[in-house]
């Protein structure tokens, strides 16, 4: 045993279906005021400067190691360190490593600052176009994206935009980028100590600031690199011993994986929503390495084939 | 002078009057910026009310066949319908 409080079965189902777990306000205030002050203050919007350049000089500035891609996530920040203390608080450790196994590794990190209209003197100043991370990803293993906030966000200052549930389409980076709105969508206006914890998968975006406040938003990408089969909390995970009813039936059914891991998104099309389930499925039997696990009969129905028996 | 107004929504299935799921503006007037996230409720809710409202559809996605061994593999939204809008603006 960890001895870290992992994820329970059903936090697991959640993030297998919708892609994401969202902690409001957990991480001590302490860490996060120690945060702001590695990033030190943001100059006042400069006439004439470039933002590239703002930008420049406040990455080149902050107190955050630029570290190479690979590197053992438990050496990337030093000892004390906002983030090596924010890595390091029970719930975190638990949910890195109940997501991605033993012995996670740094892949990279960035610091997302958005900045008012008033920096953008000269161009414009929108949202960014949602998109899915690095590049199409065929395999059934994910990464870990980690985003810290470290203040407080208002709707007004934009908020990072992401759509539950997109996880399991495999595209390619920002050739979404014409869809501009999708049912469902939710925007993260949040306390400080915020942190989201998202499948590398999910199709997301940095909303438009519009606030005369710049808006900071911490990434840190992390690999498995062992397995990230059964590493959640299984004193939770109930046997499943029969399949559901299904379509007709005379109640709602009670709370359980299956129900989390087959209730629809908003934004699910009628047919490929159904795929959206088999994927879910797929996915869960991989966590649980179960190879024979169903939720409504989906798969049970598809690996049917008696003539191959 | 005239100038296009385009409109692309996504609905639920192959049929116009099905659901919208997602959508987007473009507005070649510049009378607006529409952008990512800007809009959590669409401006319609079906296809068909769309044309109901004088947008004009002039793309339509096909139904394409799936590829064998691809069955499950999802990506893009599938059902995505353009309309268009001619707008008079002063020269």
């Amino acid at each position: 045993m960890s001895g870290l409080p992992l994820l329970s079965a059903e936090q697991m189902a959640s993030f297998v279906a919708r892609g994401f777990l969202r902690f409001d306000a957990v991480v001590p205030d302490e860490i996060n005021q120690q945060f702001m002050d590695a990033i030190g203050e943001i100059a006042p919007a400069v006439p004439g400067q470039k933002l590239r350049r703002t930008y420049g000089e406040i990455l080149a500035r902050a107190d955050i190691p630029q570290v190479g891609a690979g590197t053992p996530l438990s050496g990337t920040y030093p000892q004390g360190s906002a983030i090596n203390r924010l890595l390091n608080l029970p719930l975190v450790a638990g949910a890195i490593r109940s997501l991605v196994g033993e012995a996670p590794v740094f892949d990279h990190h960035f610091l997302h600052v958005t900045f008012p209209p008033a920096y953008h003197e000269g161009g414009e100043s929108v949202s960014q176009h949602t998109h899915q991370d690095s590049t199409i990803d065929p395999r059934q293993a994910f990464d870990l994206q980690i985003m810290y906030y470290p203040h407080k966000v208002t709707r007004p200052m934009g908020g990072t935009r992401f759509v539950p549930g997109t996880h399991l389409r495999k595209v390619s980076e920002v050739a979404l980028g014409r869809y501009q709105n999708i049912r469902g969508q939710q925007h993260m206006v949040c306390e400080a100590g915020t942190l989201l914890f998202l499948h590398s998968g999910i199709w997301h975006g940095g909303g438009v600031n519009l606030s005369d406040e710049t808006r900071t938003m911490f990434k840190v990408r992390i690999n498995p690199s062992r397995t990230q089969v059964r590493q959640f909390d299984l004193e939770t995970l109930k046997p499943q011993t029969e399949q559901r009813p299904i379509f007709y039936l005379k109640g709602p059914l009670p709370p359980s994986v299956e129900q989390t891991l087959m209730t629809p998104e908003s934004w699910f099309e009628q047919d490929t929503g159904r795929l959206e389930f088999v994927n879910r499925i797929q996915l869960w039997r991989y966590l649980t390495d179960d190879p024979t696990y169903d939720a409504d009969y989906w798969l049970t129905r598809l690996e049917n084939n008696p003539a191959m028996a | 002078m005239q100038r296009q107004k385009v409109l692309v929504l996504y609905l639920a299935n192959s049929a116009l009057d099905s659901p919208v799921v997602a959508w987007a503006v473009y507005d070649g007037t510049g009378s607006t910026r529409t952008m990512a996230g800007d809009q959590d409720e669409p401006p319609f809710a079906t296809g068909l009310a769309a044309l109901k409202a004088g947008w004009r559809l002039f793309q339509a996605a096909q139904i394409l066949p799936h590829t064998r061994g691809q069955e499950f593999e999802l990506s893009y939204l599938k059902y995505e319908f353009f309309f268009e809008q001619l707008v008079e603006i002063d020269a």
